[in-house]
């Protein structure tokens, strides 16, 4: 399945997008890269992933490729447009009933046996919940990525194996990604360009500027 | 017919035991003789009125009044479903949906059941139509709003559920699904309940009071089961429509879901 995937090209682009006190937002995230996200709590970073994602009235206009947000039905904007939320939520009993498509190699990858699917969501611990649930918007196939800190609940040595995966997919799939993040080791890492939310704008942060 | 008649000395006996339990509930401190009064002497006041109309429509057996008065019984059902909701959808779209989906529903059965199923002469005849209709609204009116309530509340409760069902690319009906489901269901199951219970656990109040006017029970059976089966068809298409407008006015045009179209329950 990974193998036959074909790879987006289309770019992620945000055109003077308003919502809440942000204002006037432009970005543009090309395929295959990170944009990483930082920002004091309440200053929005969360809503403006939501607006991206078309779940919250907004002004402005997102585009991915050539393709603009407000010419697609909502459901097929977020389904290629995919956010995934800090905390995650479950509708069904098993895991199992949450996925249509999970690959055994992914599953390995985030530390996970096939055995995982037959679980109930109740057992599941936060760190678990959250791995599953960035699987279960990978394995959807989406052409972009919007990361909420997907890797808040994890211990130190499970988030530099879930970023080395995330990683790998977003380069091999050519996903443009919006990342949420705060720990700047991560950041640096995972991020091509490093954005701060202040005073309602997105500030750009050279890399390096904070050694 | 063969009914014995009721004189108000004979009720006044009986409104007099009612204020002897509303006297026992004050003497043991239980605080409801206030309350058990009120409504004793609301029945009274409202059912003596309903009597005075019903008997000026029976004796005019005129269309439009008859009209008028099911509209009357259509407006104050629907204000008294949006008044049940918890959390209602603002902007005057609890009570017209409640209302809108009662008169489809109820309004379509009743003369359906008038002119096809019982036939009097003509069919309006408010002896059959407004009793017709008054059961029949009730009864929708209680689905109607369970249904409404509960989908209303159950959407407030898991707005997070229903929003990652969204994001990753569901249609709203597939992300409301369940929750549409449950609604449905608190708004049928009164209804399926006594059609399962009737006549074994309890006798149904249009059968009782028909042989009480002196009907042969098997007469008055045949009427039970013709408005138990109106009823829950009432009840069902009305509860229908309801749920359908409803959980599509949760989410707008571009399938978000717009819990700020609910109004804020005043605790």
């Amino acid at each position: 399945m990974s193998v036959t995937a074909p790879s987006a090209t289309d770019s992620l682009r945000l055109d003077g997008l308003g919502i809440g006190d942000l204002a006037e937002i432009n970005l543009e995230v090309d395929p295959g890269e990170v944009h990483c996200l930082s920002g004091p709590s309440g200053s929005g970073k969360s809503r403006l992933l939501r607006a991206v994602a078309d779940l919250e009235p907004h002004g402005g206009e997102v585009w991915l490729g050539s393709q603009a947000q407000s010419s697609l039905p909502g459901h097929e904007w977020r389904a290629r447009v995919m956010l995934v939320p800090a905390e995650s939520h479950w509708w069904a009993d098993s895991v199992a009933e949450h996925f249509s498509d999970a690959a055994p190699a992914d599953l390995e990858a985030l530390g996970f046996g096939l055995e995982v699917l037959g679980w109930q969501v109740s057992r599941l611990s936060s760190g678990e919940k959250q791995r599953l649930a960035l699987l279960r918007a990978v394995s959807r196939e989406p052409a972009a990525l919007l990361l909420d800190e997907p890797t808040a609940n994890l211990d130190d040595a499970t988030t530099r194996r879930v970023e080395a995966w995330l990683v790998a997919r977003i380069r091999e799939r050519g996903w443009p990604v919006i990342w949420v993040a705060h720990d700047r080791s991560q950041i640096e890492r995972v991020a091509r360009r490093h954005l701060w939310i202040h005073a309602g704008r997105l500030v750009e942060e050279e890399q390096g500027a904070w050694t | 017919m063969d009914v014995i008649a009721l004189s108000w000395w004979q009720l006044a006996l009986a409104a007099l035991m009612v204020v002897a339990l509303a006297g026992c509930t004050a003497a043991a401190r239980l605080g409801m003789s206030r309350s058990l009064l009120i409504a004793a002497a609301r029945t009274v006041i409202q059912l003596a009125l309903v009597g005075l109309v019903l008997e000026a429509l029976f004796a005019t057996e005129r269309l439009h009044w008859v009209v008028l008065m099911a509209l009357a019984m259509l407006l104050i059902a629907g204000r008294e479903v949006m008044a049940r909701q918890k959390r209602r959808l603002l902007g005057g779209w609890a009570f017209g949906i409640g209302t809108l989906a009662m008169f489809l529903s109820s309004f379509t059965v009743t003369v359906l059941t008038l002119t096809v199923i019982i036939g009097p002469e003509p069919w309006y005849h408010p002896q059959y139509a407004i009793p017709l209709l008054g059961m029949m609204l009730g009864n929708t009116m209680t689905g109607v709003a369970l249904a409404l309530d509960r989908l209303t509340d159950t959407a407030w409760r898991q707005r997070a559920v229903i929003e990652n069902r969204l994001m990753l690319g569901q249609r709203w009906q597939e992300a409301v699904g369940d929750i549409r489901r449950e609604a449905m269901r608190s708004g049928l199951m009164p209804m399926i309940n006594a059609m399962a219970a009737a006549g074994v656990v309890s006798l149904p109040g249009m059968m009782t009071g028909q042989i009480l006017a002196g009907s042969p029970p098997a007469l008055a059976v045949k009427y039970q089961i013709l408005v138990m089966f109106t009823i829950t068809l009432g009840t069902g298409f009305g509860t229908l429509a309801a749920v359908a407008a409803g959980s599509r006015r949760l989410f707008d045009g571009r399938e978000r879901l717009r819990l700020d179209r609910l109004s804020i329950p005043r605790s």
